[in-house]
């Protein structure tokens, strides 16, 4: 069976500038942790093996790698609006005898595609972005109360145990920071999630969520200037 | 039998399982600390030193890393509070168990690493000044991290690299932990909780009440300790003939279980990051097709143990579905601390909280002599007391050993 198809070995974005595709790759080499993340490439196929999404996605982190390496930039702008998002960043790929680190790279290239807010990056994040809400203002990535059955169906009637008796079932637990709290992991001091505001602010994070979600960006901003104000 | 030409099976195995160990000093991989100590030299950083008592063990290449038995500063994992309460609860048992000092902080955030690997949505000073406040938090305690999370101790090793070698993201990052009032601190070593666990493990032993004898276990290494930055993971020349991670089969070993090998487990979980939670198809997939149904046709495991947040989830809540296609699974999973505390007595639901985990894992109490329903009717008294605002759950409550010899 094919497992990487013609359509990926010729330049199938012809509408998109190559000096905008251009641009994007030279974007991704100046992150200054590209060289570290590449070395070249054998082409011996050793993360593919290892790759979990290569198993079930049409993926490959030898590619990748060669692509970055022979800077084919039509090839690396193909990467970059169709193969990122298939990543498992488990990094299994860094066994690579080069030294490469292909599941780094895909880490920049996202970063790229966010930054630039490109449409297809978008799109595969918008049912993400309620967990960059919680994450940017809770200092947490998740929490019991997003265990919800229409969420987590798959895992079975266990999620809609959990529904009815969440509540009592956290009130249940010894640990002093986690005891009672729904909505976060644990119990944050208000200091210390002002101080994570300020980061977010000082260091730009806050712009990049901009180019995903305009929306979510003015909510975020809202709350947390409020609350760094209170705190001056 | 022998054939002509080839090695007997038995001979290579053999050679396998003879211990490989390398002296320290031979150690290909550079030690980091040398470096941390340079930059603290020239006033760049604070270098966080581990404190007394701790234990040297064998890492990879053969340094020796360094890991604080107490006065630790615990850095919680969001998925596992959040999700799998019972993981922290059995971790910090164990400290309370062994009388250790350690602080539960609320000045913590989480690594925000699972974010950064599922969406790309930061970038690198904002990762190293997350980190850096923690560290400069757990500093100004005068406690030393022990990190919970095996993503945010993958991250935050991967991001101490980045920081000692480029001296602009460092620079760029001192300046923002400048605006919160905070000094760069970075620890001498960055310390997995797993590894705490390892290095108690004979100790754990001791007070062991729960036969384990009985028990065939199979372990999934999580990737983001064993392969981000590779070097620093603890390699033991008598568990795999150091081929292998240690840590979690080294003390399943010690409480006397079989630790059954299978073909696949190099492989991850299928957490994914994002997939986990929204593109879950890919995860079952994988955490079934690749993990437990290779376990179940290869050894047919009591137990699955594993020391992360994400693969718990991933591996346990994984198996509904599956079942429904009448796929071979059913195998509970655990992490290791969860083991260790109901080795030593902890109360399954007070402590260890088997009801957030979603594979049946009765069998696995009835196999070990456990009278979980004795268990859950002292729990679910417990709940109605709570209910009726007579008492809340405290370590009074959860810390005595519950399970009799
Ligand atoms: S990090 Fe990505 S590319 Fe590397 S092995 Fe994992 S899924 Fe494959
Ligand atoms: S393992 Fe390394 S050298 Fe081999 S194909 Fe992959 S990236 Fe290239």
């Amino acid at each position: 069976m094919l497992q990487w198809t013609l359509g990926k070995a010729t330049g199938s974005y012809p509408d998109v500038p190559y000096e905008e595709k251009e641009r994007l790759f030279l974007e991704v080499k100046e992150d200054p942790r590209y060289e570290d993340f590449l070395y070249g490439c054998y082409e011996c196929g050793i993360c593919v093996s290892a790759c979990p999404s290569a198993r079930f996605y049409d993926y490959s982190p030898r590619v990748i790698a060669q692509a970055m390496a022979r800077e084919d930039v039509d090839r690396f702008y193909e990467i970059l609006v169709e193969d990122i998002w298939n990543c498992a960043q488990c990094f299994s790929c860094v066994r690579c005898p080069r030294q490469n680190n292909p599941g780094g790279l895909v880490t920049l290239i996202r970063e790229v595609a966010v930054r630039n807010g490109i449409q297809e990056t978008r799109d595969v994040l918008q049912g993400y972005t309620r967990v960059i809400y919680k994450v940017m203002l809770k200092g947490n990535q998740v929490s019991p109360d997003m265990l919800q059955p229409d969420f987590f169906p798959d895992w079975g009637p266990w999620v809609q145990s959990f529904r009815g008796n969440m509540n009592i079932w956290r009130q249940a637990i010894p640990v002093d920071t986690l005891r009672g709290v729904t909505d976060a992991a644990w119990e944050t001091d208000e200091n210390t999630l002002r101080e994570l505001y300020t980061i977010w602010f000082e260091t730009g994070n806050i712009d990049i969520i901009e180019e995903v979600d305009e929306g979510l960006y003015e909510l975020l901003v809202d709350v947390m200037e409020e609350e760094l104000e209170e705190w001056e | 039998m022998t054939v002509a030409g080839f090695i007997p099976i038995d001979n290579i195995m053999e050679k396998k399982a003879r211990p490989v160990s390398r002296p320290p000093d031979q150690a290909h991989a550079h030690d980091i600390r040398e470096e941390l100590f340079e930059l603290e030299a020239k006033g760049e950083l604070i270098v966080h030193r581990v404190p007394e008592p701790y234990v040297e063990v064998e890492t990879k290449f053969g340094r020796k890393k360094k890991i604080p038995i107490e006065h630790t500063w615990h850095h919680k994992s969001c998925g596992q509070c959040g999700h799998i309460p019972g993981y922290t609860a059995s971790i910090f048992w164990l400290h309370r168990q062994f009388g250790l000092d350690y602080t539960d902080p609320s000045d913590q955030t989480s690594c925000t690493g699972w974010n950064y690997y599922a969406s790309g949505t930061s970038n690198s000073v904002a990762q190293m000044a997350v980190m850096g406040r923690n560290f400069a938090a757990a500093y100004q305690e005068g406690y030393y991290p022990l990190i919970h999370c095996g993503t945010s101790f993958g991250h935050y090793k991967e991001v101490r690299e980045q920081l000692v070698h480029h001296a602009d993201l460092r620079a760029q990052t001192r300046r923002v932990l400048e605006k919160l009032g905070k000094p760069l601190v970075v620890p001498e070593e960055i310390v997995h909780y797993s590894e705490w666990v390892h290095v108690m493990r004979h100790r754990i032993a001791e007070r062991q009440v729960v036969d384990m004898s009985n028990l065939t276990a199979c372990v999934h290494p999580a990737c983001h300790y064993h392969k981000i930055v590779v070097e620093d993971a603890i390699y033991d020349p008598e568990i795999y003939g150091g081929q292998r991670t240690a840590t979690v089969t080294g003390l399943l070993q010690a409480l006397g279980m079989n630790v059954a090998d299978y073909s696949t487990w190099f492989d991850c979980c299928g957490f994914g990051f994002r997939h986990v939670l929204v593109q879950r198809d890919f995860t079952r997939s994988f955490a079934v097709l690749r993990k437990i149904e290779v376990m179940k046709n290869e050894i047919d495991p009591d137990i699955t143990v594993t020391h992360d947040t994400g693969c718990v989830t991933t591996l346990d809540k994984s198996q509904f579905a599956a079942k429904a296609h009448e796929r071979n699974v059913g195998v509970p999973v655990l992490s290791d601390a969860q083991v260790a505390a109901l080795a030593m007595g902890a109360h399954p639901f007070r402590v260890v909280q088997l009801h957030w985990h979603s594979t049946d894992w009765r069998p696995l109490m009835e196999k070990l002599g456990i009278d979980w329903e004795r268990y859950w009717e002292e729990f679910q008294e417990d709940l109605e007391a709570i209910k009726r605002g007579e008492t809340i759950m405290t370590w009074d409550k959860a810390d005595p050993v519950a399970i009799a010899a």
